[in-house]
């Protein structure tokens, strides 16, 4: 049997930012190479969660199983892997806002000058979880959010959206926005960050994926586009079947 | 008719000399003259002295001290610049013909082949004073070079008089009267100064050529030099005589790209070989005849299929849906000599480190290949690789997992 | 203390594409050069290679290739009355940082602008008279014409390989091209990219309702192709990940594939990366440069002496810099005087999305290359009569579909629930058949008195120094231009079998965190009057005459067009007045 050897690393789907890190060089003579350059991406290794409690990963599912309900054709945002894909960009920069400027003074503006919190994304959904968990507990007799009926659930999640449901402490609608934005991400990021398993957003809608030339299909005007998606982990047809 | 006048002249004159005071140089041409020293600046570089005998990024010219792979350990080139205590400046001639075209060091020692003398042997005696000449207008640099680096038993240089008795053939390169001019100049630089066999004939495991195999290739410091023969499979059969010359000269064509250690050779040595020499290389090359071997084995359907999908989804981008890529910019995978060699150390190594083709003056894009290894592993490499090879109206023996596995082992210990 | 390095003739601020020209050039010249850059060095088999840029989430929604704000950001305001607040996250325009600046991650539209563009205040006044243009709009003439910039619009062309097809050659109109450029003296390099099914079919209804549409001039090849510089480029394989990305397969004009490799083997020239200038230093007079000062990112801070100084580090850094570097007057609106951040601008940009019927039409968006598009100018600068219509300028209008990346790309028609089984299912019914222009108009934004830059007066960057304050708004006259410009986009797209149509037009309030294009300018804009510009005609410092300052910054309005050929048309413009002019006698070029 072939040895199946990829030189991966474990771990979250890091974002290797280009921040302030770099070492400064002098480049001159020539264009610089080295093997193995450039930081290829991470894949997203599946198993406990990595920022979320198990309680608050069961909401989030919930949430995601609602905001991408399951249909015949289709997975549901939870079998997709959304609420996977959002605990591990929680557990990276994108949930800690690294690289945005969090310098005080903080004041409130205007929706045009946007969010002017020093809480990124991670600490954000901690916050709104425990107060939509209080909400519930509070209003359906100690239920919490996963444990509603797929209509109390919409229909709480409507009124966040409306804003006709307040959050104590945390603005809920735009913490529900913020989650549709990120359970959507999931549905159609690439597979390795967790969500899009099997990438079951891209065959529904008919994206091909991580590829790179068309050249063949530019004037095959209104024809549908034969071939699989593929990732950047690429996919199952890239095997040789033993 | 020429040389061969002057060769008994010298002859004579040296015979003389070395009666004398060992000075050396009294009876040959002058030493000094300005197309003398000209024409061994040209051999120089046609030699590519420089390569070996200079630190790489900033080392002073001809100073030696730089470390050469060799499969038998890390070999130091010696200091040729004219210094008296440090380099060849206190060197006659006949010492310097002898360790160039002989292997002996003035005090008898023996040279090992990394200093290409099997292949200098070829060259003639006024060549390689020419070149003398040369070497001793450049600076003198006062650097003493550690030269026995190897592992043993491989440091014992008596060693070498057996190697040399064994494996040596002494001799000029002897022109072939049925040959045109051209081929004859060709064979001489391939054979003699541009000491191509070093790198791109087959060695026994104790390092000789195996000359039955000329230029069919070799495997060397982690890379696969191809076979250069006019082979259609392996060597350059598809090739044109302007596809070689635009090779040597710019590092591209429409084919191929120059990477690795050829890149070094191509901006060091072969950009600056005239229009003429180019061309006899070609000549001579391409007259070569490649080896009869029956089709290789053809590869399984499930791996080519695989292979397909990958190079569909990834490799197109630039070697292009049909493998011919764009000329002067991605290889023609289709016709490559390198994707298709029965050893695919270079095709693995480009796949699973990236690379970058060379930047001459004529071609100084050097574009850059990614690095796959993160991305395929062994079964999928060894999948795209066999496509490559077989895909379009070519064949090339498949590609197995396991070489990939070990060559991915290999390499993971290089740094270059 | 700065650590002194030995001295150059020239250091350029920033490379990205002018101070990459630039650098050529002067070069080319014999000097000695060397570019400071803030970012890191960037190319594509190692920082973009072609097996993981196609990530939309990491290099779209993350923006990695981009500045982050936390090394250097703004505040901004909408009105004067407010206070400035920081941005935190990059909203309405997205600030390149690396080598190659924008030019590694813009989409490569390669526009010139109208000739009429360059002396905006005097055209509209003759034609329309003082009084039509509204009381606080800052409008200027450029002091270059169209003309003296021609030869460099095509050099700039010609480095790049651009696609098109050539509407004006040398006063001739052309069939298929746009018949309302300025002429231009020779075709595009190479003919136009092949267009993908929704871009046919909106050049075909466009055709139909009268209008002569073109294909956009782009910097994604069409062919292989070799630049004067001896680079060669490959075809555009319409992967679709062009504007954010740097492309894997060197078929996008950048520094990278059209400079940076002949550059890099000068043995005149250096580049130093990960190294942010902070500071142009001056002599005692306060009218000469002497060099600059830089911290790399070990913090150290060095000094760079130079003989003449480029300042090409992208729009707003260059004001930025200009203002702590104490070079020229601060702009204060209320006084109405100063030049330093005056005439700041942006773009007019919107969209309409076009819904249609998926058992008809499948547009395989994905198949796209960044410049790709059909393009109307009918609306544009002053092709049209504007007395009845009360407002002046206008854009270009096209099907400019960059991509189907799925995240960005999967639209519903308006009133389809934002989430859900609805949502759902009308993304996946819709997402092959919905064409959604990324900026389906393109328009002006022309400059007014309370549209600036200055320092703010609380908020501090990370070496304790002002930041820079943004006060910028839409006004009146933009927002008219917009909706009759979507109105007419709207048209061609429902004409083209639409059956449902989500008209997007831009609103005021100006949105920090809605992105908008990064097309900013203005700041240190060149006029023939040194009490309204910075720079004189040849970019070149009305106070300190060994500085000149490249980009857009230059820009006294914006025009429809995305700014980066006329960017890059100046620079050749400065460099060829630097070299035949300024080295034979340095000082001022012009004397006012």
């Amino acid at each position: 049997m072939a040895m199946r050897r990829r030189d991966f690393l474990g771990g979250t789907a890091i974002l290797v930012l280009s921040t302030m890190n770099g070492r400064a060089a002098i480049i001159s003579g020539g264009l610089p190479w080295t093997p193995n350059a450039g930081s290829p991406p991470v894949p997203v290794r599946p198993g406990p969660w990595h920022y979320f409690t198990s309680d608050e990963g069961r909401a989030i599912e919930a949430m995601a199983d609602r905001i991408i309900p399951r249909d015949p054709q289709t997975a549901g945002g939870k079998d997709a892997g959304c609420a996977v894909f959002i605990d591990r960009q929680l557990a990276g920069p994108y949930g800690s806002a690294e690289g945005h400027y969090v310098g005080p003074p903080f004041m409130p503006g205007t929706k045009q000058q946007g969010p002017q919190s020093a809480d990124g994304p991670a600490a954000t959904y901690r916050k709104a979880l425990v107060a939509l968990d209080r909400y519930c507990q509070s209003t359906y007799q100690g239920k919490r959010f996963p444990d509603l009926s797929d209509e109390q659930k919409d229909e709480l999640l409507k009124n966040l959206e409306d804003g006709k449901t307040k959050l104590e402490g945390i603005d809920g609608q735009s913490f529900f926005a913020q989650v549709i934005k990120d359970v959507q991400e999931g549905f159609f990021a690439d597979p390795l960050y967790g969500g899009n398993r099997d990438m079951v957003g891209w065959k529904m809608i008919g994206y091909p994926g991580a590829r790179y030339n068309y050249l063949d299909w530019v004037e095959r005007h209104n024809e549908r586009f034969p071939l699989p998606p593929v990732g950047l982990t690429g996919r199952a047809d890239w095997s040789p079947k033993t | 008719m020429r040389n061969a006048a002057n060769l008994l002249v010298v002859t004579g004159a040296a015979a003389i000399c070395l009666a004398g005071a060992g000075l050396g140089h009294a009876a040959d041409p002058d030493q000094q003259s300005f197309d003398r020293i000209e024409k061994g600046h040209y051999l120089t570089t046609v030699a590519d002295c420089f390569a070996c005998h200079t630190v790489l990024d900033g080392g002073k010219p001809f100073a030696g001290g730089r470390p050469i792979e060799t499969p038998f350990g890390i070999i130091t080139s010696s200091n040729i610049t004219p210094d008296n205590e440090t380099g060849i400046g206190a060197w006659s001639d006949e010492q310097f013909d002898d360790a160039v075209r002989k292997g002996v060091r003035p005090d008898g020692s023996r040279l090992y082949p990394a200093m290409p003398f099997p292949a200098y042997t070829k060259m003639t005696r006024e060549d390689v004073l020419a070149i003398r000449a040369y070497l001793a207008t450049v600076e003198p640099v006062h650097q003493p070079v550690k030269a026995n680096t190897l592992p043993f038993p491989f440091n014992i240089r008596q060693a070498m008089r057996a190697w040399d008795a064994l494996y040596f053939i002494e001799g000029e390169f002897m022109p072939d009267s049925q040959q045109s001019p051209a081929w004859n100049r060709g064979a001489y630089l391939v054979q003699g100064p541009g000491h191509c066999t070093s790198c791109h004939t087959p060695k026994s495991f104790l390092g000789s050529d195996k000359s039955s195999d000329n230029l069919r290739g070799f495997n060397l410091q982690g890379w696969f030099a191809p076979d250069i023969t006019g082979d259609a499979g392996q060597g350059l059969g598809r090739w044109s005589e302007a596809d070689i010359t635009s090779y040597l000269k710019t590092g591209h064509n429409r084919i191929s790209a120059a990477t690795g250690p050829m890149a070094e050779e191509i901006i060091n040595s072969t950009s600056q070989y005239n229009d003429g020499d180019l061309h006899a290389i070609a000549v001579y090359l391409k007259s070569l005849p490649g080896q009869q071997n029956a089709a290789p084995a053809s590869a399984e359907q499930s791996t080519m299929n695989a292979g397909e999908a990958i190079y569909r989804d990834q490799c197109s981008a630039c070697h292009g849906l049909d493998g011919q890529g764009v000329a002067m910019l991605f290889p023609s995978l289709a016709q490559s000599p390198l994707a298709h060699a029965s050893d695919p150390t270079s095709a693995i190594r480009l796949v699973l480190r990236g690379g970058r083709s060379v930047a001459t003056d004529a071609e100084p894009t050097a574009p850059g290949m990614p690095s796959f290894g993160w991305q395929l592993d062994d079964a999928q490499v060894a999948a795209v690789l066999t496509y490559i090879r077989n895909g379009w109206k070519t064949a090339a023996p498949p590609v197995t997992a396991d070489a990939v596995g070990k060559a991915r082992e290999q390499l993971s210990t290089r740094s270059d | 203390m700065s650590r002194k390095l030995p001295k150059k003739d020239v250091v350029i601020i920033g490379l990205g594409w002018t101070g990459s020209i630039m650098a050529n050039e002067l070069t080319d010249e014999g000097l000695d050069v060397i570019a400071i850059e803030r970012g890191p060095w960037r190319d594509a088999p190692t920082q973009f290679p072609t097996n993981y840029v196609q990530d939309e989430l990491r290099y779209r929604i993350r923006h990695e290739l981009f500045l982050r704000p936390e090394q250097n950001t703004f505040t901004f305001r909408n009105k004067m009355d407010q206070t400035a607040l920081p941005i935190r996250d990059w909203g309405s325009f997205m600030p390149p940082n690396g080598v190659g600046g924008g030019g590694v991650h813009w989409n490569a539209e390669t526009w010139r602008f109208l000739p009429t563009d360059f002396v905006l205040r005097t055209h509209l006044t003759e034609r329309y008279g003082a009084a039509f243009l509204p009381e606080d709009m800052t409008i200027q003439d450029f002091g270059v014409t169209y003309d003296e910039l021609e030869p460099h619009y095509d050099a700039f062309e010609y480095l790049c390989g651009t696609s098109g097809t050539a509407g004006n050659l040398r006063g001739k109109i052309q069939e298929g091209g746009n018949p309302f450029e300025g002429p231009r003296s020779r075709p595009y390099p190479t003919p136009a990219q092949k267009q993908p099914f929704s871009h046919t079919l909106f050049a075909k209804a466009a055709r139909e309702l009268g209008y002569k549409p073109f294909p956009q001039p782009s910097g994604n090849l069409s062919q292989a192709y070799k630049n004067p510089l001896g680079l060669q480029m490959g075809p555009c394989t319409y992967c679709g990940f062009c504007e954010w990305f740097g492309c894997g397969n060197y078929s996008k004009a950048s520094p990278q594939t059209t400079i940076l490799p002949h550059l890099i083997r000068k043995s005149n020239f250096t580049a130093r990366d990960n190294s942010e200038v902070v500071q142009i230093n001056l002599d005692g007079s306060g009218k000469h440069a002497t060099g600059v000062t830089f911290v790399d990112t070990g913090g150290v801070e060095w000094e760079q002496p130079a003989d003449l100084v480029i300042l090409a580090a992208y729009t707003v850094f260059n004001v930025q810099m200009l203002l702590h570097s104490k070079i020229g007057t601060p702009y204060d609106p209320v006084a109405n005087k100063g030049v330093i951040g005056r005439n700041f601008t942006h773009q007019t940009i919107s969209s309409v999305n076009g819904f249609f019927d998926n058992k008809k039409f499948n547009f395989n968006p994905f198949i796209a290359s960044g410049s790709i598009g059909m393009c109307v100018d009918e609306f544009n600068g002053d092709n049209f009569d504007h007395g009845p219509l009360g407002f002046v300028g206008g854009g270009y209008v096209g099907q400019v579909q960059t991509g189907g990346r799925p995240i960005q790309t999967t639209h519903v028609p308006p009133g389809t629930p934002k989430w859900g089984a609805q949502w759902k299912s009308a993304v996946r019914d819709n997402y092959l058949s919905t064409v959604t222009p990324g900026t389906g108009i393109h328009g002006s934004f022309y400059s007014y008195r309370d549209v600036y830059l200055d320092l703010d007066p609380t908020y501090k960057d990370r070496f304790g120094r002002p930041m820079m304050r943004m006060t910028i708004d839409f006004h009146e006259n933009e927002l008219k231009q917009n909706a009759f410009l979507t109105d007419k986009f709207a048209e061609i797209i429902r004409a083209m079998g639409a059956h449902t149509l989500d008209k997007q037009y831009r609103k005021g309030p100006y949105d920090a965190t809605e992105y908008q294009t990064t097309h900013l300018n203005g700041g240190a804009i060149m006029g023939t009057d040194p009490n309204t510009s910075a720079i004189n005609r040849y970019l070149q410092s009305w106070d300190v005459s060994n500085l000149f300052v490249t980009g857009a910054s230059a820009f006294p309005q914006n025009a429809g067009y995305n700014p980066t050929g006329t960017v890059a048309a100046l620079a050749f413009w400065a460099a060829t007045a630097i070299r035949g002019k300024y080295l034979k006698n340095p000082g001022p070029l012009v004397h006012a």
